[in-house]
């Protein structure tokens, strides 16, 4: 018998993904699912998912899993987490849930430090619903509203919101990573298992923001798309760690 | 809290709820229930509770949600353009079947409307508020007192059902101080294997959630909920009769409406006119086999209101049409008075003496 190399992780039911050929969603379900095994938590997580392409990570994640209204995950975690402080919660949202309708939801909970962990996938476009802009959509970036491309003088600029909750007193540990080869695969990793390990020390609101694609509605082959992401999202989604408070403070 | 006390009915609201074991309470400033948060800021710390002021109505019910994933008891307190927000989160709520308690303390609308007292947001309350196939547990209470016990006993309705209960006050029972007993509370314990602690391995994973892509699932949960709200209906109806023994004329109104009828009822009376009153103290399930049984001898009705009349056509669907229905209304936080009331039950004597 030859030695097993490499499994499904146990925080993974058997459902198989629902996720289009070539979309990023099942990289980072795996993730966050490794992480949750390493850690030894998934007794005790309870997971939030959101409204947007991830809908049914709640059939993809064994963990408790409660579904939320769109952009009402962390609002929905704060009352998980407040209720069962010594539970794992994690929020699993998209870029229309977590930076347009629950723009405020995001906001607030980063300010009150909630001791909840945020998985927020940016692929720049709405794709459950087939393709809208975004907030995080590009300018002149084409879709299904913005179908001369996004103009940034009628309907503006992306937002970015690591750089923009790192404004904030109360947020913990912000990071943007991308799941766009091997290298940035294992940092998104570590960066989403340190997302986790932050809650259970109690440090506080973690995000990490996956700059991911969408081959499907950008029109793109799963390849084509990688290189999309590169030369366009990398550029105005710099990658990094954009707040890290006790890094800071152990620093002092 | 045997004792009697003074005390404003926002307060009792509060109180009631932390006596019936609800430690978490989420809100956000809105006139006229305020003191509710306030109250809870104030107690919640003291027993290790939770009170947070939520960045918006849309958060607060959402964080109830949370807090009612996990098993536990959860309020949140706002007053009708507040509501209006919150309803999303109530129709996901009953989609989840999750129960917590909404208090919805009512000012005029619609729109941002006024701080004055009404009892406009009954459609709201009754008919559903959010999209979609549901119903709230709605009690309505008439006094401080009767908050006190229609907390408490929403809190056991919603946990027995699954369902989200709502209590419907108007702002002039928020606001008015009365002396009120907060005891004889029953914490009922009901089933809560669905609620989500974690797995510790012991388990297959929990899930809450209202979504379903196969309309033939989705149509088998829509009726197995409505087989708990048949449930509701049979098993959970209130009300109160006031001099409806030789009553001809019936007066039919709820909460701080109904207070102001009995003055126009006595005064009825005083002139020979056999006048009483339904009280429906839930407004779903509607007291309707009661207003059936009451049209044998009733031969018109009156429902008084601070809306426009919005519960008369529950009274006419409850007796079938089978007798006149007026209503002494008055809206946009105006409150009837008791004149108004008595001379709207003089027609009804005249016109019920016609047939």
């Amino acid at each position: 018998m030859g030695k097993i190399v490499f499994q499904k992780p146990k925080a993974l039911t058997d459902n198989p993904f629902h996720y289009c050929p070539g979309c990023t969603h099942g990289i980072i379900h795996r993730l966050v699912a490794e992480a949750i095994d390493e850690l030894g938590i998934e007794g005790k997580t309870i997971g939030v998912a959101s409204v947007g392409c991830s809908v049914f990570a709640y059939n993809y994640f064994n963990c408790d899993m409660v579904q939320a209204a769109h952009g009402r995950a962390p609002a929905v975690a704060t009352g998980v987490k407040r209720s069962n402080p010594d539970n794992i919660v994690f929020t699993y949202q998209g870029d229309g849930d977590l930076a347009s309708i629950g723009t405020a939801e995001t906001v607030h909970s980063a300010a009150r430090n909630e001791n909840i962990t945020i998985i927020f996938v940016n692929n720049a476009i709405y794709g459950m619903t087939g393709g809208q802009m975004a907030p995080t959509s590009l300018p002149g970036q084409v879709t299904q509203t913005s179908p001369y491309g996004r103009d940034v003088n009628t309907v503006g600029y992306p937002v970015r919101i690591c750089e923009m909750l790192s404004e904030l007193e109360g947020a913990s540990y912000l990071e943007r990573v991308a799941v766009n080869n091997v290298k940035n695969v294992k940092l998104a990793k570590k960066a989403i298992k340190k997302a986790f390990q932050n809650q259970i020390e109690k440090k506080g609101f973690s995000l990490v923001e996956v700059v991911s694609t969408c081959p499907t509605n950008w029109g793109m082959t799963p390849e084509k798309s990688m290189e999309w992401l590169e030369q366009n999202m990398l550029p105005y989604y710099p990658l990094g760690v954009f707040k890290d408070k006790y890094a800071q403070e152990e620093a002092k | 809290m045997a004792e009697k006390v003074l005390m404003k009915g926002n307060e009792a609201i509060a109180e009631a709820a932390i006596q019936a074991g609800c430690r978490f309470y989420f809100g956000y400033p809105i006139t006229p229930q305020t003191e509710i948060a306030a109250y809870m800021a104030k107690r919640m710390p003291k027993i290790g509770g939770t009170f947070l002021q939520a960045e918006s109505e849309v958060a607060a019910i959402n964080m109830c949600i949370g807090v009612a994933s996990t098993g536990k008891r959860v309020m949140t307190s706002s007053s009708s353009p507040g509501v209006s927000l919150k309803a999303e989160g109530i129709s996901y709520m009953a989609g989840c079947d999750l129960p917590a308690l909404i208090v919805n303390v009512q000012r005029g609308g619609p729109g941002l409307g006024g701080i004055q007292p009404s009892q406009s947001d009954y459609f709201q309350a009754t008919k559903g508020g959010g999209h979609g196939d549901y119903r709230l547990f709605v009690v309505a209470p008439a006094s401080v007192q009767e908050m006190v016990s229609l907390t408490a006993h929403a809190f056991n309705v919603a946990e027995k059902y699954r369902v989200p209960a709502m209590l419907l006050a108007d702002g002039t029972l928020g606001q008015m101080m009365e002396p009120v007993v907060i005891d004889d509370i029953t914490v009922e314990e009901h089933d809560k294997s669905w609620a989500l602690t974690g797995t510790k391995g012991e388990r297959a994973h929990n899930i809450i959630n209202s979504l379903s892509m196969l309309p033939e699932e989705l149509e088998q949960w829509n009726i197995d909920r409505y087989q708990r709200y048949a449930q509701i209906e049979k098993n959970e109806p209130m009300w109160e009769e006031y001099m409806m023994e030789d009553a001809e004329i019936c007066v039919v109104a709820f909460g701080i409406a109904s207070r102001v009828s009995r003055n126009a009822i006595r005064a009825a009376r005083e002139k020979g006119i056999r006048v009483g009153m339904i009280r429906p103290i839930t407004l779903w399930p509607f007291p309707k086999e009661m207003l059936l049984a009451s049209s044998e001898k009733v031969k018109a009705y009156i429902t008084v209101e601070l809306n426009m009349g919005q519960m008369v056509e529950d009274v006419e669907l409850a007796t079938r049409c089978r007798r006149p229905v007026l209503s002494a209304n008055r809206a946009g936080g105006c409150i009837p008075s008791p004149e108004q009331v008595l001379a709207q039950i003089e027609a009804a004597n005249r016109l019920g003496g016609e047939q």
